[in-house]
């Protein structure tokens, strides 16, 4: 069969037959080392790849083996590396963007799913699935009357396993909750984290944002919602420890910069914070490129820079290589550093995605709150 | 029958009611849960599975401590003076133990020829071994003293839940060891001197319970998600019993797929048997030494893993001996329960609390670099 790889690799034709034979056994994108080959087979008039890696292409065009309805792309693809991406097939004039026919790992946001290639050495964390030994925490849904904005919101409420009102908990509150318990899979990977005793029990808020794209990017009223009223609802409702060591915050995207901007705001109140893919844009001169919804948060990040505080204690970034973002990332760690606090900073071949976020969380939650790992044997 | 039977977890597979029916064990049998903590007495699980079989006493060991702490707070602020005098312990032997593995652990993947490379090994195990037996030295005397100086055993709050205990257990002839946080468990026995109530009784014991019986307590985990994961000593153990290291929940905590990793541990500890112990996992003391059960493997010095496929007794002669002559404070005056900590014999083994001697001349605190003095490492996330 190996033959028939590089037959296709040299664009050499293929039958269909050995085609259907090959497929049945074998499964596309074909990972070899640091290559993938793509495949496409059907009518069309042109066949391209969509990522969304920063640094290449985000348009890559297959090739179409002479006289077949096969299309190929080869790529590089570095060790661990994790893609998302889609294929354009245009027909007839029409473009339509649609998910790998031969690829049965996808990958769900928001928007929809992508497929996924994985690259050699990359592996699903087996503590992000559903693990019937851990002992499962409850989800309770909890409505508040915001002043801040101006109307109800909504937050869903992580108790741990074996939840006791006459314990103390530390307490963490999660910007875009419903996303992450949806797409990175934040109830099994605490469940988990927490029946290993990886990570001490905590209570954890989940955030139901309306507008994120608005409330986000250092709006006042997010922070002042998050730290008077969220907070002091949660402290009243739930046996929270009382200390900026045991409370922290955390977001992805926009909501690393809501996490980073309501801990500027308010400092000492968060001393754990997790910043995953912040949307971190700044300038040293000249315009922000990246469209007015970024104008907020270039705003508040140049205000940053200049005076960045000490907005906490401990600080966990990471962020995909593969992201735009990868440079404001790595540039605010040198900054953060500079303020006294403590500050790990992890790197992933992956994108601007809630599995890069989910694949980080076990590093970052055990660094901010480390269980009782050591001394556990149950 | 045996004296003591030491199981793997017993959460997701327990087997500890079908072991007590074999050897015909039933009745009342006191439970300590107190690695539990402060859920120690939700063990509705456990008086399931025992069913009919057995009436189950909780002793409620963790909770008489927080009663005595509530009423003798001098103890307690010498308590908690003493936990962070062991946690700065052992954040100086982290600092030099992490280094001494790391250099162990390279020589051990390292290939070449084995006349150079084995005595180096063997020397790099020889530097382990003698850090950890000056940490279970200086733990010892920290026991030590705060024994001599508090008498704790004498003290009325703790006479009192011991008096508690006592009549419980007068019509309880076997004590299980449930287990748990390994350092809170092992720490409340020894607060109220549980350990001298140990003596003609059988012991059934798992995870962390059967680590706190042990000579010394090793913690580990091969793949933490934060630092090395170097196996450390944490404290002397209640030597109940010698020569069997229990390394609960091995399947999760080990690397058994690493000869390196298998042989380090295993010849630290030698000559002690390293027991990794899963769900089904059982050891007995028997007459003629350790008799293992299938689904227990033993890790071995050359870095192989044993399997049982049927029960095998292991001579050795710590399964006889431990097993059933446990020395009992309990049954001495009380003037002399302190000094009861006696029988320390030999420069060579492992010190315990239970076979300390005190006429054996060992260097005090103060003649060691003041605590004070010294900077600290993070705890392991992780308070005693």
């Amino acid at each position: 069969m190996k033959s028939l790889i590089h037959r296709l690799q040299q664009h050499i034709p293929v039958s269909d037959a050995e085609i259907d034979e090959f497929l049945q056994i074998h499964a596309f994108p074909w990972v070899e080392e640091n290559t993938v080959l793509f495949f496409y087979r059907g009518d069309a008039e042109q066949v391209r790849l969509r990522h969304w890696i920063f640094g290449l292409p985000s348009s890559q065009d297959f090739f179409r083996i002479p006289s077949t309805r096969h299309w190929v792309l080869q790529a590089d693809i570095p060790h661990q590396s994790r893609i998302e991406y889609k294929f354009e097939v245009v027909q007839r004039g029409h473009s339509h963007w649609i998910r790998d026919p031969l690829n049965k790992h996808l990958a769900y946001d928001p928007f929809g799913a992508n497929s996924v290639c994985q690259g050699a050495g990359y592996l699903t964390p087996e503590w992000t699935l559903e693990d019937t030994e851990s002992r499962a925490g409850t989800l309770e849904d909890i409505e508040i009357d915001s002043q801040a904005y101006g109307g109800k919101r909504h937050l869903t409420v992580y108790l741990p396993a074996r939840f006791r009102p006459r314990r103390r908990y530390p307490l963490l509150i999660v910007h875009d909750g419903p996303d992450y318990k949806r797409y990175s899979s934040l109830k099994f990977v605490l469940d988990n984290l927490i029946h290993r005793s990886e990570v001490a029990p905590l209570i954890v808020a989940l955030q139901h944002p309306i507008q994120r794209l608005q409330e986000y990017p250092d709006h006042p009223a997010q922070a002042q919602f998050t730290v008077h009223e969220v907070l002091p609802l949660l402290q009243e409702r739930y046996p929270i420890h009382d200390i900026p060591q045991m409370r922290g915050l955390m977001g992805a995207s926009f909501g690393g910069v809501a996490t980073l901007s309501t801990a500027w705001r308010h400092p000492e109140v968060f001393g754990r914070l997790l910043l995953q893919s912040g949307s971190f844009a700044f300038t040293d001169i000249g315009e922000n490129k990246r469209g007015p919804l970024f104008d907020p948060v270039v705003d508040f990040m140049n205000r940053f820079r200049k005076h960045p505080g000490k907005p906490s204690e401990k600080v966990f970034v990471t962020c995909g290589m593969y992201e735009s973002l990868i440079y404001e990332n790595r540039s605010i760690v040198p900054l953060l550093q500079k303020t006294g606090m403590e500050v790990e900073y992890r790197e992933s071949r992956d994108g601007h995605n809630w599995i890069n976020w989910r694949d980080h969380l076990r590093d970052a939650l055990t660094w901010l709150f480390p269980g009782p790992l050591w001394m556990i044997y149950e | 029958m045996p004296h003591l039977i030491v199981l793997g977890p017993q959460r997701l597979e327990p087997t500890v009611h079908h072991i007590l029916k074999e050897h015909g064990i039933d009745g009342d049998i006191a439970l300590v849960s107190a690695g539990w903590q402060e859920r120690e007495e939700e063990d509705e699980e456990l008086r399931e599975v025992l069913g009919s079989q057995c009436r189950v006493h909780n002793l409620r060991i963790h909770a008489r401590c927080e009663d005595v702490f509530h009423a003798d707070t001098d103890l307690f602020e010498a308590h908690r003076a003493r936990q962070d005098q062991l946690r700065d312990l052992q954040n100086l032997y982290r600092f030099r133990l992490d280094k001494l593995v790391e250099a162990a652990q390279h020589l051990f993947r390292h290939l070449g020829d084995p006349a150079l490379v084995l005595p180096e090994r063997a020397d790099a195990i020889a530097a382990i071994q003698r850090l950890d037996q000056h940490h279970l030295q200086r733990l010892q005397l920290v026991h030590q003293e705060f024994e001599t100086r508090w008498r704790s055993l004498e003290r009325p709050a703790i006479q009192q839940q011991r008096e508690e205990i006592h009549s419980v257990l007068g019509y309880c002839p076997t004590i299980a060891i449930a287990g748990g946080h390994v350092a809170v468990l092992l720490n409340r026995i020894r607060m109220l001197g549980i350990e001298t109530f140990f003596a003609n009784r059988r012991l059934v014991a798992w995870s962390a319970g059967a680590m706190a019986l042990s000579d010394r307590v090793v913690l580990f985990h091969d793949h933490p998600p934060q630092g090395a994961g170097t196996p450390e000593i944490l404290d002397l153990g209640l030597g109940y019993f010698k020569g069997l290291l229990p390394l609960p929940h091995a399947k999760r905590r080990l690397n058994l797929d690493d000869p390196a990793r298998v042989a380090l541990l295993a010849q630290r500890f030698h000559p002690s048997l390293c027991c990794a112990l899963d769900e089904g996992s059982r050891i007995q003391a028997t007459s003629s030494g350790w008799k293992i059960y299938p689904h227990t493997r033993l890790l071995h010095s050359d870095g192989h893993v044993q399997h049982f496929s049927h029960a095998t007794v292991l001579p050795s002669p710590h399964a006889s001996e431990h097993a059933n002559q446990f020395p009992s404070r309990d049954a001495l005056p009380s003037a002399e329960k302190a000094a009861a900590l006696d029988s320390f014999t030999s420069a060579t083994e492992i010190p315990t609390l239970a076979s300390f001697n005190s006429s054996t001349k060992i260097p005090t605190l103060a003649s060691f670099t003041s605590a004070t003095e010294i900077p600290t490492l993070a705890p392991k996330g992780e308070s005693r």
